[in-house]
């Protein structure tokens, strides 16, 4: 079975080449080659039932009906060397610290602006620079508590940062039900294998956001607000809450009352103090921003810049989100920490520079076109896939307005065994692991592996098709 | 605990038992028809005048035929009320809720909508007879599992309310299909007919067994001094208006006997009433009267709960 396993002209994460799995998969590997092709099918089968009854479910854009669909789970866990994994966790802190330095920045002084390292304009024409935000003096100077980091490796195994996600980036409860589901799909390779645990996530989390309420209150109030359950992440929302032991609520639980955030109980009005918001800036609070917004709270913005509640991740962190931002972490790092970048970025052309446009829309068989401003696999052009009439499309909205395009040439990304039906093959995968900045800063061991379950597809978002892997690191 | 979070415990509970009982509701008349003789006339507009939604059948449907009426209760999605609708609503509520209740109760609420849904499909009447005694058994399913997998706490005794308040006002409701059923033909009163009718309605109502154990005959008097003052039997509205009473008392910690807010009042003033009502008291002044009457008085516990637990309103609310 697996040993037909061909990596093909890609990296593999787990095979150096056919028929040689890495020195950290071997034991996966024999394990999985001494089980019958029924046997796979059923610890398959059996996996993607745990995670339905667990109600493991995202929602769909789109779909009226508004029907629940499980995450598609793989079995074949992906495996990251601790060596190298220490490396990925020092460069994911460096790059966070410069961030959060920069939000700080942004919205302060703005020195960076001042000494030219960015264009001034850049920041003022990102769709995620809030002007509201300015003066913001978030509690411990911490702007992005929660991110979640894409990686990706390319054709040589060299691992590049795709996108950083400092708004409300989600699926990390995927890692830890993964986890809980592969312990029983696996659980002889548990214990010969020493992988690291997961299970905290929950409690760190907890941690981060004690760590922001205002002093001197004994037992402070922690709420994950949600924009209700029609939202894609509804189940993570959720679930996160539930393991944290806090509310889940929505805006209309919420009210700004005598000059703080309270929320309506069967007992009348209670304070909270600290806000795990899953809603985008813009509708968090329709007196400061998109008026029509009916899932924030009015007043919101006010109560927390008087530090009267705390928010995370604080709210303008979009702005760092931008990809045309993206594409200066580099000088970003250097500028704060005075340090080389550890984590490279993916080499990034930016339309809004002319000669870079003009070699942008000479190559748009070649590249990745992406929207400034967009996730989830939207907006975005994959070149050497799409049709002549979709790559004229892109180029006439680059030149309608090229600050919002930046674009990226294809990377051949990754590939790992991945189990379809009755037989492997190498599918594309990326990582994105979270990062947890609260006292210190902390990266959950390994992270979520997307795995594009289309033959030959780069894009793993769940909205498009894509599926779930665990991630181990182990010694 | 939020109110939000109250609010739809409440109406997840309201509404599987409201689901539950338009399936009694339908199977009585089924039942009721099967005995009549030949030659009577079927009655189901009683059915929907019941429901109070007269005038939304009419505008929908128009005329009472079985299929209409059965459709328009069972199935129709634009009928709030039916069978589908209720377990729509359930399944929302439960789905808004599901880190409170119990992962048993998520799945027990989605398979009984699923279950109604695939129902749905069905072409025949005559398909639907095993079907009601299914949402019957389901929504028993339900409130066993909720029993016995959530913790007995505040959110528990709000479903508790929604449950019981519901099961007074439907078995008030369930009593006056068959008052209308036998308002055309007074002379029939104390026939053999009449008394299967009302064997009918108390089976309807999983009653009849319960009944002969402390009833040997079947008068009129009796069986609506069964369903409506009996405080053990769990369909009789007494019964649901003391037991409410107690979660609602579990709930804010008042003693028994007083009260604080408006609902502990308005509950507990009607409970008191029926303590010392007797059946002849409730006949003299005219059953359905009586039955109208408590039903818009549960409404009113009803609206009471929502303006003292559910919808708070700040007292100062921020510019």
């Amino acid at each position: 079975m697996i040993d037909q396993y061909n990596p093909g002209d890609f990296y593999d994460e787990l095979f150096a080449a056919k028929g040689q799995p890495r020195a950290e998969a071997t034991l996966l590997i024999e394990r999985i080659q001494s089980l019958t092709l029924q046997e796979l099918q059923r610890r398959q089968q059996a996996a993607q039932n745990a995670l339905f009854k667990l109600g493991v479910t995202f929602n769909v854009y789109g779909d009226n009906q508004g029907t629940e669909r499980i995450f598609p789970f793989d079995i074949v866990p992906r495996i990251v060397s601790a060596q190298e994994w220490s490396w990925l966790e020092q460069g994911l802190k460096q790059r966070i610290q410069a961030l959060n330095l920069f939000l700080a920045d942004i919205y302060g002084e703005q020195k960076i602006l001042k000494d030219g390292v960015i264009p001034a304009e850049l920041i003022y024409s990102a769709s995620g620079f809030l002007k509201p935000c300015m003066e913001l003096q978030p509690p411990q100077g911490i702007w992005c508590h929660i991110t979640g980091t894409d990686l990706v490796r390319d054709r040589s195994g060299q691992w590049y940062v795709l996108e950083d996600n400092l708004r409300c980036p989600s699926g990390v409860s995927y890692v830890l039900e993964n986890r809980r589901v592969m312990k029983n799909t696996f659980p002889l390779v548990f214990n010969s294998m020493a992988i690291q645990p997961v299970d905290d996530y929950a409690s760190q989390l907890l941690e981060t956001l004690l760590n922001l309420a205002p002093s001197g209150l004994p037992e402070p109030r922690v709420v994950v607000l949600t924009p209700g359950i029609y939202n894609s992440a509804y189940f993570e929302h959720s679930f996160l809450a539930q393991q944290m032991g806090v509310e889940l609520v929505e805006g209309r639980d919420l009210v700004v009352s005598d000059g703080y955030l309270q929320m309506r109980t069967t007992r009348g009005l209670q304070r909270v103090d600290v806000i795990y918001r899953r809603i985008d800036d813009n509708f968090i609070d329709p007196k400061a921003f998109r008026a029509d917004s009916l899932l924030g709270v009015p007043g919101l913005t006010e109560v927390y810049k008087q530090g009267r509640v705390a928010i995370a991740n604080a709210l303008g962190t979009g702005v760092a989100d931008d990809k045309v931002i993206y594409a200066y972490v580099p000088q970003i790092i250097r500028y704060y920490l005075d340090e080389d970048q550890m984590l490279p970025n993916v080499p990034t052309y930016l339309c809004w520079e002319a000669d870079q446009q003009s070699h942008v829309l000479a190559n748009l068989d070649k590249l990745v076109v992406k929207a400034a401003n967009e996730s989830g696999g939207y907006g975005m052009l994959v070149g050497p896939h799409a049709t002549v009439e979709q790559r004229e499309e892109f180029a006439g909205r680059i030149k309608a307005s090229p600050r919002n395009y930046i674009a990226q040439p294809t990377l051949s990304l990754s590939r790992m065994p991945t189990f379809l039906d009755d037989h492997f093959d190498g599918r594309h995968v990326d990582l994105r692991p979270y990062i947890l900045y609260g006292k210190d800063i902390y990266v959950t061991p390994g992270g979520l592996t997307r795995v594009a379950l289309r033959k030959g597809s780069l894009v793993v978002n769940s909205s498009q098709g894509g599926g779930s892997k665990d991630t181990w690191v182990v010694q | 605990m939020l109110s939000r979070v109250a609010d739809s415990i409440y109406w997840l509970n309201r509404y599987v038992e409201r689901a539950e009982n338009v399936a009694r509701f339908v199977d009585v008349n089924f039942n009721l028809l099967l005995d009549s003789p030949v030659g009577v006339a079927q009655q189901w507009k009683p059915l929907v005048v019941t429901t109070g939604d007269l005038p939304l059948f009419m505008e929908r449907y128009g005329e009472f035929t079985p299929e209409n009426v059965i459709h328009f209760l069972t199935f129709d999605p634009k009928y709030p009320n039916s069978i589908l609708s209720c377990l729509q609503s359930a399944r929302e509520n439960a789905r808004s809720v599901r880190e409170i209740i119990s992962s048993e109760m998520w799945e027990q609420v989605n398979a009984f909508y699923l279950m109604v849904k695939e129902a749905s499909q069905m072409q025949q009447l005559s398909e639907l007879f095993g079907f009601f005694s299914e949402v019957k058994m389901a929504s028993h399913l339900f409130a066993g599992v909720m029993d016995a997998t959530m913790t007995h706490n505040e959110g528990w005794h709000f479903g508790q309310i929604g449950r019981l308040l519901e099961r007074a006002d439907k078995t008030a409701r369930i009593l006056d299909v068959k008052y209308f059923i036998l308002l055309p033909s007074v002379k029939d009163v104390g026939t053999a007919l009449d008394e299967l009718q009302w064997i009918a309605l108390l089976k309807s109502a999983s009653a009849y067994e319960m009944y002969r154990k402390c009833q040997h005959r079947i008068t009129p008097n009796e069986v609506a001094e069964f369903l409506i003052l009996d405080r053990e039997f769990p369909r009789s509205i007494q019964f649901c208006l003391l037991q409410a009473e107690r979660s609602l008392c579990q709930i804010t910690g008042c003693l028994p006997g007083t009260w604080q807010n408006p609902v502990e009042r308005t509950l507990g003033k009607l409970r008191s009433e029926l303590d010392y009502l007797t059946i002849e008291e409730i006949t003299q002044r005219g059953l359905h009267q009586f039955l109208d009457d408590l039903q818009s008085r549960i409404n009113s516990v009803g609206g009471k709960m929502f303006e003292t637990f559910f919808a708070l309103e700040p007292m100062h609310q921020a510019q």
